[in-house]
């Protein structure tokens, strides 16, 4: 429905997106100047868009009360490691599934789409038992190899199947001709031009294993080793209530850098999901 | 031809013959193709197998016993399990949490993401702004982004003292039964209502204009042109984005668990955190592995029915 449209359709249309911006973007905003605020001032009244003198106290504590930089360490490297693995594994499987013919492959390519019909949550009671037997309780083990291996992976391989079946065969056949054999193809053909697919698996691979709360809280006690999502719900006083500044400024320092990538990259990341991502 | 690039499949396979001969009477070159086409699959299958079904198989299994991970006891129950399933008192009050979650949330995202999407379709100046904007909640940590709304739903939070300004007296969201699960609802939509929303305009976009100057000509109005052009046209991407976000509402918990733990009085206690209280909460873990099969076959019928839906309504370009 792209037509010219008349000035004040325009007028009426920009008002309409102002006004749905807000529940959007007005909590990260105000989360991020709510943590600027000290503790006494964070339900003032009338609330204050911007905070009255900016203080930087509820960051010091947040690193005073739990080791925060080790846990924002923890979440990193495990949505890095989790990125990785479900790049190759999926790509690998992707690629294997579409291009190379094998007895049983169709039968083979369903039993690894039972993943998709199997949300992770069904299996957490006798995975944990798994993990539990295999001594990898509060280890950060279970939060990379299921991500990996098991299910969320298969969505992953789903779409990088669907990338390489669209590839044009002369560019493999062409290939073959010159003495490369199929890991070189995959390699040196198949992977450089499947980076759109590839990107927008590793976004949503990346988002997904920073948001993981539910495994987390199942495997991981020590505060050492926790998780971001995990550690933001620890902030709390001796009654157990939250301690607002706090939190908040924990949830700017995990969200804000994200953020910030996402703009600054925002076309890859939306065109990439769009185009690539589900269809 | 040469052998495979992976040392190890010539190392697993035996002896390799040298690879400079072309007819082996065995290891003929598709022979090696089928191998090689295993070994690119085996990593994802075996993770599938090891991760996925050995465990789904193990969550039957194991809703016909009870034991204690930590004390190391197991022992048989028969269908115990499975009666109590049937008598917990508790147990309407979850599905209902679970239906009105899922309902709820299909209705409002499915919804909000074509109206976002039908809007900044339209040829306007900045909306690629407006798309960001939109989108960014899909990036901000789920857990962070619950935690703001719930400070802002607090009963002195910024959404009631934005109403008191206004002269209206909001409840207090979080602790009242009638708007907890509401509040949920809403905290998830915004989240990832950006998702969709993407995905639609990327359908809208693939929409022909030559049918909307058709029908104009035709003197069909606006209203007239969604529902008869854009919906059927679209209706590949509605249906996957419902199966998506329905399957998605139904694995519900950090929200749940960061904004109101289950309650208040239960209202808000959806089938996973059910799950989860009774597995490592209290440690009934084969009542726990019963409600996962209770949550299997749920996603499952669901995903039955919308697959013959597509059959019967969504329109094929083919």
């Amino acid at each position: 429905m792209s037509r010219k449209l008349s000035t004040r359709a325009k007028l009426l249309l920009y008002g309409i997106l102002l006004v749905l911006c807000v529940p959007f973007v007005f909590p990260t905003w105000w989360m991020a100047t709510s943590s600027l605020k000290p503790a006494a001032d964070i339900f003032a009244f009338p609330p204050k868009l911007f905070p009255d003198n900016p203080r930087l106290d509820a960051y010091r504590k947040v690193f005073e009360l739990q080791p925060f930089g080790h846990q924002y360490f923890n979440s990193m490297y495990i949505a890095v490691v989790v990125t990785l693995g479900t790049l190759a594994v999926s790509s690998l499987a992707g690629y294997g599934f579409a291009r190379i013919r094998f007895p049983g492959q169709n039968i083979l390519f369903l039993v690894v789409l039972t993943g998709l019909l199997i949300p992770s949550e069904v299996t957490i009671v006798p995975l944990f038992q798994m993990f539990h037997d295999w001594g990898m309780i509060d280890t950060h083990w279970p939060l990379i190899l299921v991500p990996v291996l098991g299910a969320p992976s298969v969505l992953a391989t789903f779409i990088m199947r669907q990338f390489f079946i669209a590839l044009p065969h002369e560019l493999e056949e062409a290939a073959r001709m010159d003495g490369l054999g199929r890991f070189a193809i995959y390699w040196r053909i198949a992977l450089p031009l499947a980076r759109p697919a590839l990107s927008a698996v590793a976004i949503f691979t990346f988002l997904h294993s920073w948001n993981l709360y539910l495994e987390p809280i199942v495997y991981l006690s020590t505060p050492d080793m926790f998780t971001l999502p995990q550690a933001l719900t620890q902030y709390v006083d001796a009654y157990g209530g939250p301690m607002w500044n706090v939190q908040l400024a924990a949830a700017s320092l995990t969200a804000l850098p994200v953020v910030a990538v996402f703009v600054f990259a925002q076309r890859q990341f939306v065109e990439g999901l769009a185009h690539t991502g589900l269809k | 031809m040469k052998t495979l690039d992976r040392p190890r499949s010539t190392a697993a396979t035996g002896p390799p013959e040298d690879g400079t001969r072309a007819a082996q009477p065995f290891w003929t070159s598709r022979r090696r193709d089928q191998l090689a086409g295993y070994l690119f699959i085996a990593p994802q299958l075996i993770g599938t197998v090891v991760f996925v079904l050995i465990p789904l198989g193990l969550v039957v299994w194991y809703s016909f016993h009870e034991w204690n991970v930590l004390a190391g006891t197991f022992h048989s129950v028969g269908t115990d399990n499975y009666h109590k399933l049937l008598d917990d008192p508790k147990l309407p009050g979850v599905l209902r949490a679970t239906a009105y979650f899922s309902v709820g949330l299909v209705v409002l995202n499915l919804s909000l993401a074509l109206a976002l999407a039908v809007l900044l379709n339209q040829k306007l100046r900045g909306s690629v702004v407006f798309r960001t904007l939109f989108f960014s909640p899909v990036v901000v940590s789920l857990v962070a982004w619950t935690i703001v709304w719930g400070f802002l739903l607090q009963k002195n939070g910024g959404i009631n003292a934005g109403l008191d300004l206004i002269g209206v007296h909001g409840p207090n969201w979080l602790r009242s039964e009638g708007t907890s699960m509401l509040s949920a609802v809403v905290v998830q939509c915004f989240k990832n209502v950006g998702l969709n929303m993407v995905l639609f305009l990327a359908a809208l976009q693939g929409v022909p204009r030559e049918l909307y100057e058709a029908a104009t000509v035709d003197g069909a109005g606006r209203w007239r042109q969604f529902w008869r052009i854009t919906v059927p046209l679209i209706s590949p991407t509605i249906l996957l984005t419902s199966i998506i976000t329905v399957v998605g509402s139904l694995q519900v918990f950090a929200q749940i668990a960061v904004l109101t733990q289950g309650g208040p009085s239960g209202s808000t206690t959806v089938l996973v955190y059910y799950l989860y209280q009774q597995a490592f909460t209290f440690h009934h873990f084969g009542y726990g592995a019963t409600l996962s099969v209770l949550l299997f076959l749920i996603v499952l019928v669901l995903t039955v029915i919308q697959w013959q839906m597509r059959k019967k309504w969504v329109f094929h370009e083919s």
